[in-house]
């Protein structure tokens, strides 16, 4: 988890874009909902880095938004827990609460099918 | 500001309550909802629940200037406004004047995994932005229980909303959270647990197709309170309840008196007419003109400038109207100049709760002088006779609290005056008409049974009904078997 609180602060981990297949790279946006540094946001952070890291190679873009810094935007995704995580691209909106602790979950909330062996 | 807080040490034990505004339920919690506690609404579907809690909101607002938020996890604020529009409540306007704001709060569990710990902050940070942006002293919560069903981790939610209780407190605002009915507990999640100030539960019931509202307050930590059950209305005007069960045999006797508007029935009843509050029963066969003698009265009111209403539950408006103008009795224009209201309403379109719910709330809005209720015979028909006779009680004792002089009409069989003899002795005095023949002629004759507190006439008088009104005769005389 970053220390840094502003809100749609791109928290985001680019890959240089070596894969060049221009129009076939899907990107994969993903935003958590954050309340400060509570040691279940880290938690989730940390998790959801290693898991994209794993999975998604670089073409993957965490947003973190602190909901104390911007209260507003909890209405638009509907938070309701805290941490949660918003997988905004690709279609359709995922939600999965919680530390992210359990990968296995969280690869099958993502829709990223555990590769067995991997 | 340090005067009050003088007053306030002064008299410590004494709960701070919120009015909700809503008419009556401040007459049973004595004074409203405890002020900066939360407090409990429970009931089945359709009981009321979210109409209950967005009346507290919009009355505060209108009412007391005390901002609200509704947090809704079951309707958007657009199906919101429109329930409510229905109710007279104009909920838009509310929300662009900035004294109330609606949070509806989705949550599904189809759309969301949940892996590992989480708490609920992003419901409290959405509760405290809402209460911050408009100063919010009142909070409805409606109904958090979907918490239950839209996540899977029990433990954090009620740990979760046991910290949202005490947050609530600390917050010191006055807040209704809605839950449904249980089975073997007050609610479904056993909210009551967490919630101990004020449990209030709705009841929608339907018995023989009639259906009749009811709330009660189960508890109220801190504070006296009706504890019975009692019957509710949701109408254009909202919601209001009917505490008429919280009256007793405490009112003043009057001894003014008013005129029967017949001057000839007024000789026979002292020769001053009814006494001002008391019941009048008016009982007779079928056509023997006790609907004329209930427009006398009504007339004669009217003429020396008193209000009355009159409860049809057999005629029409119109059709009453009619049939007194050809007695010389011209009604309409009294009701042109506001002296007189006519509410006609088939007795079998609700129940008899309901009706002495709304009979009790036109009453109390439009504060007659006198009250017609033509006939009780038709009540009846939808209640058994110690329900009929239970709310006929209590709308008397409505009645006398106010000072109202109210006079009843009932259709009685010839010979048999079961139905009257049972609630004659709520009356303070009755009249009976009937027809007799003499000598080959059916004359209608009138004469008083009882008449409480006054020297009465015990002799059988005639009288006709012409289009010039009632006039009484002399007395039959003879001797003839009254029919």
């Amino acid at each position: 988890m970053p220390k840094q609180k502003s809100t749609t602060r791109s928290a985001a981990r680019k890959a240089p874009p070596k894969e060049n297949g221009d129009d076939s790279i899907k990107k994969w946006r993903l935003r958590l909902y954050v309340a400060g540094n509570t040691p279940n946001s880290i938690a989730a952070f940390a998790n959801l880095k290693e898991i994209c890291e794993k999975h998604l190679g670089g073409r993957y873009q965490i947003e973190v938004v602190d909901l104390l810094e911007n209260p507003t935007l909890a209405k638009g995704d509907q938070i309701v827990a805290i941490p949660t995580l918003v997988r905004k691209l690709p279609y359709p909106v995922k939600k999965i609460i919680g530390d992210l602790s359990n990968r296995e979950r969280v690869l099958v909330g993502l829709d990223l099918k555990p590769a067995a062996s991997a | 500001m340090a005067r009050a807080q003088t007053r306030k040490r002064e008299r410590p034990a004494e709960l701070l309550k919120t009015p909700t505004g809503i008419s009556g339920l401040d007459n049973i919690t004595d004074g409203g909802l405890p002020r900066g506690r939360t407090t409990l609404v429970a009931g089945g579907a359709g009981s009321g629940k979210t109409l209950f809690g967005m009346e507290f909101l919009i009355r505060g607002a209108e009412k007391y200037g005390e901002t609200g938020v509704a947090m809704t996890f079951e309707e958007t604020a657009e199906e919101i406004s429109a329930n409510l529009a229905s109710l007279g409540h104009n909920v838009e306007k509310l929300v662009r004047e900035k004294k109330l704001y609606i949070d509806y709060v989705h949550v599904e569990r189809r759309q969301i995994e949940e892996t590992g710990e989480y708490d609920l902050e992003g419901l409290f940070i959405r509760l405290d932005h809402a209460i911050k942006s408009i100063g919010a002293k009142r909070v409805l919560l409606d109904t958090i229980e979907v918490l239950f069903s839209g996540l899977q981790n029990e433990a954090i939610v009620r740990s979760e909303l046991r910290r949202l209780f005490r947050w609530l407190k600390d917050h010191q605002v006055t807040a209704v959270i809605t839950a449904e009915a249980g089975d073997d507990m007050l609610t479904r999640h056993g909210l009551e647990e967490y919630v101990a100030d004020c449990v209030i539960i709705l009841d929608h019931r339907v018995n023989e197709q009639i259906s009749t509202r009811r709330i009660r307050v189960v508890k109220y930590r801190g504070s006296t309170h009706g504890t019975n059950e009692y019957p509710f209305l949701l109408n254009e005007s909202g919601m209001s309840v009917v505490p008429i069960t919280a009256l007793g045999l405490n009112h003043k006797a009057s001894s003014d008196r008013v005129s029967s508007g017949i001057s000839g029935l007024d000789e026979m009843l002292g020769r001053k007419g009814f006494f001002r509050a008391s019941s009048v029963l008016i009982t007779g066969t079928a056509g023997t003109g006790k609907s004329s003698v209930a427009a006398s009265f009504v007339s004669a009111a009217c003429a020396r400038g008193e209000r009355a209403l009159y409860f049809a539950f057999e005629e029409s408006e119109s059709q009453i109207l009619r049939n007194m103008h050809s007695l010389g009795m011209p009604l309409e224009r009294w009701i042109k100049k506001g002296m007189l209201q006519i509410h006609a309403q088939r007795p079998t379109t609700m129940g008899l709760e309901n009706h002495l719910a709304t009979m009790c709330k036109t009453i109390e809005d439009y504060r007659p002088s006198i009250v017609v209720v033509d006939p009780i015979t038709n009540l009846i028909s939808v209640g058994t006779s110690i329900s009929v006779k239970s709310m006929l009680t209590r709308l008397i004792d409505l009645l006398k609290t106010h000072q109202i002089t109210a006079l009843f009409t009932n259709l009685s069989m010839s010979g048999e005056q079961i139905t009257s003899t049972e609630i004659s002795s709520l009356m303070d005095a009755w009249i009976s008409l009937s027809e007799i023949e003499i000598d080959g002629v059916r004359e209608r004759i009138v004469y008083v049974l009882k008449a409480r507190g006054m020297a009465h006439s015990n002799r059988v008088h005639r009288f006709t009904i012409t289009d010039k009104g009632i006039s009484i005769e002399n007395e039959v005389q003879g001797q003839r078997r009254v029919s």
